[in-house]
């Protein structure tokens, strides 16, 4: 989150670009295979027809009292005037000579046997053309005579067809290219979406959740979300073994502590000399301190664990916030501090009473601890739209221009802390206990501008 | 002496003058519009003054243009283009095959035009040979020599009425010569095409010694006149023209079918003014496609739709099928089995 990873592209851009490189090969070997099959279908088509009409003319060709004679059917001209527009020529020789058609049409270079056809394309009077050559052997006066035949049509009809098929070929192609596109584009989203679905989840966790990735992941992330979950547990068993080891320390130091504390309070009443009472006292101080910050880290450890399984109940804000002022106004009154509940009556919200009153007692401790002698401290409980307030407002001076985020962080002090005990986790408890049950916890200065006002404010359920 | 003389050679030198001296046979040369203006310049088989309100109502579209009128047979005209005299911007022929061929072997242009989308399919070829006209190859027959018989509808009537009574129409029959006339040719080896009984038409008609014509004129004024009963394959349109002998002759056009002629126009390639003779075209199209109907335009027009529900009208089609009647050997073969046919003595 703080440092930017570096990144080596994008899967997902990676996998449009090729799956959108591959359709546009693909669309262009569709475009010219599909021309070059329609361009051999139709020039298939064209001589098919041009040798049915020198078929047709060379059944026409007949020995007649010794002489060649030949009687071209209507039909074998007019059906290539069928097919297109196209200019029509025709030649029919024998031994060399033409015997009728148009003299100069050009001649095929292909050696063609009796009974058999080839096929050129050649140019005539300035215009390409596509010819046809037959060839049949007569006997005449009993000598062979071979009987060449040759039809020919240009071929604008095939071009123009030629044409519309290029465009309907190309048309094929960018159909095909732009539904690959979308499909590409579409499949690379798809693949995506699994890791990105992992990425959210995981964001969406709050700060303490450890638990492992449960949710069904493709096979090919198996590894990664194992190696995840793996690292999580590790990390779980790291933290809560730091988090015992921690509460047990506070636990042990705090008992021989309370008896250290006892034994010098004894002591301080047998001893006369002031220097000596004096060190005693700041003994005491010391024990007191050192006794406070274990009760909170403890309270902290508890806290802690309590989060992260909460157990929820129906919980009067105001009833609970009363009690807690009630038992601490005693402790208020030794240093003659005002402290005036101000509640009117709240809907319940759903929490851990325990948590909660947990966080508002270090809340109230600190008021009452950084408060001078025979100031006041106001709390009040409202409802607030949908959330409901708890606000601790005094007259100690409050915390300069440093902001809640930094206030509370595990053991930093306000800088009006010196010469007060304290460990610095009051408002870190209190914050996580808020957010914990879905709340905040807002420092800002007093009305007055005398002190700090301390709000925890809880959502309705 | 001396007048007569001198006013005969003047004539002689205008109208050397007026027709210059062409490798082919004119048979009328005439000027329309201006001396100076851009002049068209065309080469027809159609009788001027048949297509001479045509012409006008072009001029008068058409401010500035003079059109030179040049009048020739269909094989005149073949022979002028051919040898490429670069003289005409424009061909109109009633040689459908002929047309055809000159469009094939590549010596016209083609065009495109509103007009051009507006005549049927079959009445134009690669956009380079265009119909204007549509031309029946009719019977005309005298009324008086039929007196007492039943009018012949189709063949086959004509065919049993001239079996019935051959002393009557011996030597008073007539058609094209086809040896000599393109357009006789043309319909003859369509309607060998079309059916066997024209043969069967032929050999009877030999039988009753069929007289043999120049042309469709000389056909009408025959039978007119009465020397002849029958005319076999005339022009319907030009016995429909001549309005004066309307009474002394009757027009059949034949129920089992009927060729029609087209007569077409092409642009030459040597055409000095090819846009104006697309234009001249153009103006020829919509008189004989285009609604309304033009008074100017000299030919019967044949409701499009009417051609395709009366089965009898059968445009002959432009298209290489026609070259294949130009062919040489076939056409040998064929005027042989013809005079055979019908010279049988």
């Amino acid at each position: 989150m703080s440092d930017a990873l570096q990144t080596s592209g994008s899967l997902r851009r990676r996998l449009t670009l090729q799956l959108v490189g591959s359709a546009a090969f693909l669309a262009m070997l569709l475009f010219f295979v599909v021309l070059a099959f329609a361009r051999d279908v139709a020039q298939q088509t064209h001589d098919s027809i041009l040798l049915a009409s020198a078929t047709s003319i060379m059944d026409s060709v007949s020995v007649q009292a010794d002489e060649v004679t030949v009687d071209i059917p209507y039909a074998a001209l007019s059906m290539l005037g069928n097919v297109s527009d196209d200019r029509v020529f025709y030649r029919i020789a024998m031994r060399g000579q033409v015997l009728t058609g148009y003299q100069d049409l050009p001649s095929t270079s292909q050696s063609v046997r009796s009974g058999h056809s080839a096929f050129d394309t050649l140019v005539y009077k300035g215009d390409s053309i596509r010819m046809v050559t037959s060839s049949r052997r007569l006997s005449l006066n009993g000598a062979p005579a071979d009987i060449i035949i040759s039809v020919a049509q240009t071929r604008e009809g095939q071009a123009t067809q030629l044409a519309q098929l290029a465009r309907s070929a190309l048309q094929l192609g960018l159909g095909f290219f732009l539904v690959a596109t979308v499909l590409a584009f579409w499949t690379a989203q798809s693949s995506i979406r699994p890791l990105k679905q992992l990425t959210e989840a995981m964001s969406r966790r709050g700060p303490k959740d450890l638990r492992p990735v449960r949710r069904p992941v493709p096979s090919e992330m198996v590894p990664l979300v194992q190696s995840l979950n793996q690292f999580i547990a590790r990390l779980r068993v790291s933290l809560s073994r730091s988090e015992d080891f921690i509460a047990e320390a506070a636990h042990r130091v705090r008992t021989p502590l309370a008896t250290v504390r006892a034994q010098a309070e004894i002591t301080l009443l047998r001893v006369d000399k002031p220097e000596n009472r004096a060190s005693l006292r700041e003994m005491i101080r010391a024990i007191d301190e050192s006794s406070r910050a274990a009760g909170q880290l403890l309270d902290h450890a508890m806290v802690t664990f309590r989060t992260d399984s909460l157990e929820r109940e129906a919980i009067d804000l105001g009833d609970l916030t009363r009690e807690l002022v009630d038992r601490l106004h005693p402790i208020a009154e030794l240093k003659d501090i005002a402290l005036t509940f101000d509640g009117s009556p709240l809907p319940e919200i759903s929490g851990d009473q325990i948590l909660i009153q947990n966080a508002v007692r270090n809340i109230l401790d600190n008021a009452i601890k950084y408060s001078p002698y025979e100031s006041a401290i106001q709390v009040s409980t409202r409802q607030v739209s949908h959330t409901v307030l708890i606000q601790v407002e005094d007259e100690a001076g409050g915390f300069a221009d440093m902001d809640t985020d930094a206030l509370t962080q595990r053991f930093i002090r306000g800088k009006n802390a010196a010469g007060t005990i304290g460990s610095g986790l009051g408002l870190t408890i209190a914050r996580e206990v808020v957010e914990a049950h879905g709340g905040a916890l807002i420092i800002e200065t007093s009305g007055s501008g005398a002190g700090a006002c301390v709000s925890l404010s809880f959502p309705l359920a | 002496m001396r007048i007569p003389f001198i006013s005969l050679s003047l004539i002689a030198a205008l109208v050397a003058l007026a027709v210059p001296t062409w490798a082919f046979e004119v048979e009328e040369h005439r000027r329309f519009g201006a001396e100076d203006a851009r002049t068209l310049r065309i080469l027809s088989t159609t009788d001027t003054e048949l297509l001479a309100p045509m012409i006008d109502s072009f001029l008068e579209l058409h401010p500035g243009v003079a059109i030179d009128y040049t009048s020739a047979t269909s094989a005149e005209v073949m022979k002028a283009i051919m040898a490429e005299e670069h003289q005409f911007d424009l061909a109109l022929s009633s040689a459908m095959d002929l047309q055809i061929k000159l469009a094939n072997d590549g010596y016209t242009r083609t065009h495109h035009s509103d007009a051009v989308d507006l005549i049927p399919l079959w009445a134009s070829w690669r956009n380079h040979v265009f119909a204007f006209s549509q031309e029946p190859a009719s019977i005309v027959i005298s009324p008086a020599a039929f007196a007492g018989l039943e009018i012949p509808r189709s063949r086959q009537q004509l065919i049993s009425l001239l079996r019935k009574h051959p002393d009557r129409f011996r030597g008073r029959i007539g058609t094209y010569d086809v040896a000599t006339s393109g357009l006789g040719y043309l319909f003859a080896t369509q309607d060998a095409r079309t059916s066997e009984s024209y043969w069967r038409l032929m050999e009877i008609m030999g039988g009753l010694k069929i007289k043999l014509y120049c042309c469709s004129g000389d056909m009408i004024e025959s039978v007119a006149r009465g020397d002849i009963a029958v005319a076999y394959n005339v022009l319907g349109s030009y016995a429909r023209a001549r309005k004066d002998l309307a009474t002394r002759i009757e027009i059949i056009e034949p129920e089992d079918y009927t060729n029609m002629m087209l007569r077409t126009a092409v642009i030459l390639q040597t055409a000095e003014h090819p846009k104006l003779a697309g234009a001249f075209i153009d103006h020829l199209l919509r008189a004989a496609w285009d609604s309304p109907e033009l008074p100017e335009y000299p030919f019967h027009r044949y409701p499009i739709a009417e051609l395709a529900q009366n089965a009898p009208f059968r445009p002959i089609h432009l298209g290489p099928g026609l070259l294949v009647f130009l062919d040489h050997l076939k056409r040998k073969r064929f005027l042989a089995e013809w005079h055979s046919t019908v010279q049988q003595n």
